[in-house]
């Protein structure tokens, strides 16, 4: 029981009255990052991580983890009272959440909302507890072509389980991995695709790409669709709050497949956009009251919630546990421990058992005290959304460049962060993912130097990947991944081949 | 949303759009080979060379922008990218910002947000220009108490802070 004591030893570190400050004040601006349109989980963080440069890597991780958990929080705030879902995973939860605000059963929304994310974090934190010191362990004895296969299953995944056209993500990823490659090689000491420019000599900064295509990309698209804001007003007073908490444990059996189905998708990148879909339409199919989903069934809204947050969470399990992250968010956060000088993988939990038992006790604390402080200020984070765009752009636009800017003190960073910014809107418009672009850039050095490593191990062929059992079945659930549309489509036409 | 745009107005057409992305997307591939082969593909003394890994990214991504190419020419829809109203306030956005991230480095990000914002809200929020003082104003002092002062994140300053005696 090691794990345990390591936990409360995290605990200990985390009620350090600095850290909870910091805990607070990451969970009020992650609800706000959360709660505005144009800044995401992703970009939000990217934007406030040369806040945390000063701070120790476990102070910096305890902030920006509660800046994500207020951001997921958020997106339902938006969804319930606006019927705009503040981020792509809380879309699902307009469907029932904002008919129910229609017919003043705001609070009712809000309160379930909040209630089944805290659930599905809890789910999902408890068996990040339990599952990734085993996997890390499990991970230590991983050589190069190991490490490979993990990153070919994690990008294979996003190909053939992602709703966009395949060859729109492929493209998208490639030239992911292809920014990731310009500038210093980091096996040969090379320079490559720099084609003489010194701006290029350090390549492409993953945050400026996410602060462009997310941030600015997210800006663009809502001036084009020129969002005017109607919401519904909302009151949760302790009354609502104990009747809902009443309610709720009658759909426990939704909430736990939807925990299930959150954690499943989370660790795999699928993430939580999809997750929430799918628990809402099993939620439907199986549901006694299915026929009035969509009217403002209360069931409704707990299944994607649920699940949203339970996958947001579970896609920090393959980040701490492998250096490989689930989602652009944990993507980003990979990148604030390389900026602390840390080594993300399956060593942090040998040589920085501080810091990432810090972090999972943050989560568990992060969600009771983010569950908190949405119950209480729900008026108060409505009324932001309630300022006009005009007044709301600008200040966003100057916030992403600050971001940008101070990650390398350079000028020539925010230049390229409008670049990444007409191009993600463009991109974003033509369907083609950008999820799978920025993980690249993220994660391109370390597969490429897998990937070469191993290729160096083996004399330059290919057998390597599946020279052994363990690499071989990553490799095959990877190619699996790929093709699993493919198969799927086999499978179904099989089956009624056999039925007919 | 991709697919709320047929809103019936004039505008490029999406399909216009699609095939000049992929376009776009194949030139960038081409770029990424030529890069790869300066700095050789092959096999070195330390292993696969610098160029080995892009090369072969180089050609997937024109493969894959062929096959989404042939896939945006064929497609019948008469769908527009977005009507020309829609795309004047992309740009009205897009021009500003443009002018402040290349003022940034001479102006210092201050006095330049605060035109930045001032403007943005006078322009398109038809705003009093008290109201447009006060709010750009205040961002640009919380900013400034919030990076300098409580976590020590310089940002980059021009003359005019330079001036004050700050």
């Amino acid at each position: 029981m090691e794990e345990i004591a390591n936990l409360f030893h995290g605990f200990a570190v985390v009620i350090q009255p600095f850290n909870l400050l910091l805990m607070v004040v990451g969970i009020l601006l992650g609800v706000i990052i959360g709660v505005l349109p144009g800044l995401g989980g992703a970009n939000g963080i990217a934007i406030l991580l040369p806040l945390t440069f000063g701070m120790s890597p476990t102070s910096a991780i305890i902030m920006l983890s509660c800046i994500y958990w207020g951001a997921l929080f958020g997106g339902a705030i938006t969804s319930v009272l606006f019927n705009i879902p503040g981020e792509p995973w809380s879309v699902a939860t307009t469907f029932d959440g904002h008919p129910m605000a229609q017919q003043g059963r705001a609070g009712e929304a809000l309160t379930a909302a909040f209630t089944s994310s805290f659930v599905g974090a809890l789910f999902a934190v408890i068996m990040i507890t339990l599952v990734a010191p085993l996997v890390a362990k499990f991970a230590l004895q991983f050589g190069p072509a190991e490490k490979f296969a993990v990153f070919f299953l994690a990008f294979c995944s996003f190909i053939g389980m992602g709703k966009e056209p395949p060859f729109k993500t492929i493209a998208s990823m490639m030239i992911g991995f292809a920014l990731a490659a310009v500038g210093l090689d980091s096996v040969t000491g090379q320079l490559r695709l720099t084609f003489g420019f010194t701006e290029m000599l350090n390549g492409f900064d993953f945050l400026i790409a996410v602060i462009g295509l997310f941030g600015i990309g997210e800006i663009l698209l809502t001036m084009e669709e020129g969002l005017s804001f109607k919401g519904k007003a909302a009151v949760i007073n302790p009354r609502v709050v104990w009747q809902t908490w009443k309610e709720l444990p009658r759909y426990w059996m939704t909430s736990l497949r939807s925990c299930i189905i959150g954690c499943w998708m989370g660790i795999s990148p699928a993430g939580a956009t999809p997750a929430s879909f799918m628990s809402y339409g099993i939620a439907k199919r199986t549901s006694k009251r299915g026929d009035n989903f969509g009217k403002g069934e209360i069931e409704g809204v707990v299944a994607p919630e649920t699940a949203a947050h339970a996958a947001g969470t579970a896609a920090l399990l393959p980040m701490l546990s492998l250096g490989v992250p689930g989602s652009p968010t944990a993507a980003v956060l990979l990148g604030g421990l390389l900026i602390w000088g840390l080594q993300p993988g399956p060593l942090l939990f040998v040589e920085q058992k501080d810091f990432v038992w810090g972090l999972i006790a943050s989560m568990y604390l992060g969600n009771i005290v983010g569950l908190i402080i949405v119950l209480t200020c729900v008026p108060l984070f409505a009324a932001i959304l309630r300022i006009p765009f005009s007044i709301i752009a600008p200040i966003i636009l100057v916030m992403c460049a600050i971001g940008a800017y101070t990650v390398h003190n350079s000028a020539f960073d925010v230049v390229l962060m409008l670049v990444f910014g007409v191009i993600g809107y463009v991109l974003k418009k033509c369907n083609y993912p950008l999820a799978p672009m920025v993980l690249a850039i993220v994660l391109g050095d370390k597969a490429e130097e897998a990937f070469r490593q191993s290729l160096l191990g083996s004399g330059g062929s290919l057998g390597i990947f599946f020279s052994n059992g363990l690499v071989g079945s990553i490799m095959v659930l990877g190619l699996i991944a790929l093709f699993w549309p493919v198969i799927q489509n086999a499978w179904t036409r099989m089956r009624l081949a056999t039925a007919a | 949303m991709t697919d709320t745009t047929s809103h019936g107005g004039t505008g490029p057409s999406h399909r216009g759009v699609e095939i000049g992305v992929a376009v776009a997307m194949i030139a960038f591939g081409a770029v990424v080979i030529v890069g790869s082969l300066q700095v050789g593909i092959g096999w070195g003394p330390e292993g696969p060379k610098s160029g080995f890994f892009p090369f072969y990214l180089g050609v997937t991504i024109i493969l894959a922008s062929v096959l989404n190419l042939v896939a945006a020419a064929t497609e019948s829809s008469q769908k527009v990218f977005a009507d020309w109203s829609q795309l004047t306030s992309v740009v009205s956005v897009v021009i500003p910002t443009t002018i402040y991230v290349f003022a940034v480095p001479w102006t210092g990000i201050y006095l330049s947000s605060l035109i930045l914002i001032a403007l943005f809200m006078r322009w398109l929020g038809r705003y009093s220009i008290a109201m447009c003082a006060a709010v750009s104003i205040s961002v640009v002092m919380v900013t400034y108490l919030m990076f300098e002062k409580w976590f020590l994140v310089p940002l980059p300053k021009g003359p005019i802070e330079d001036w004050l005696p700050l």
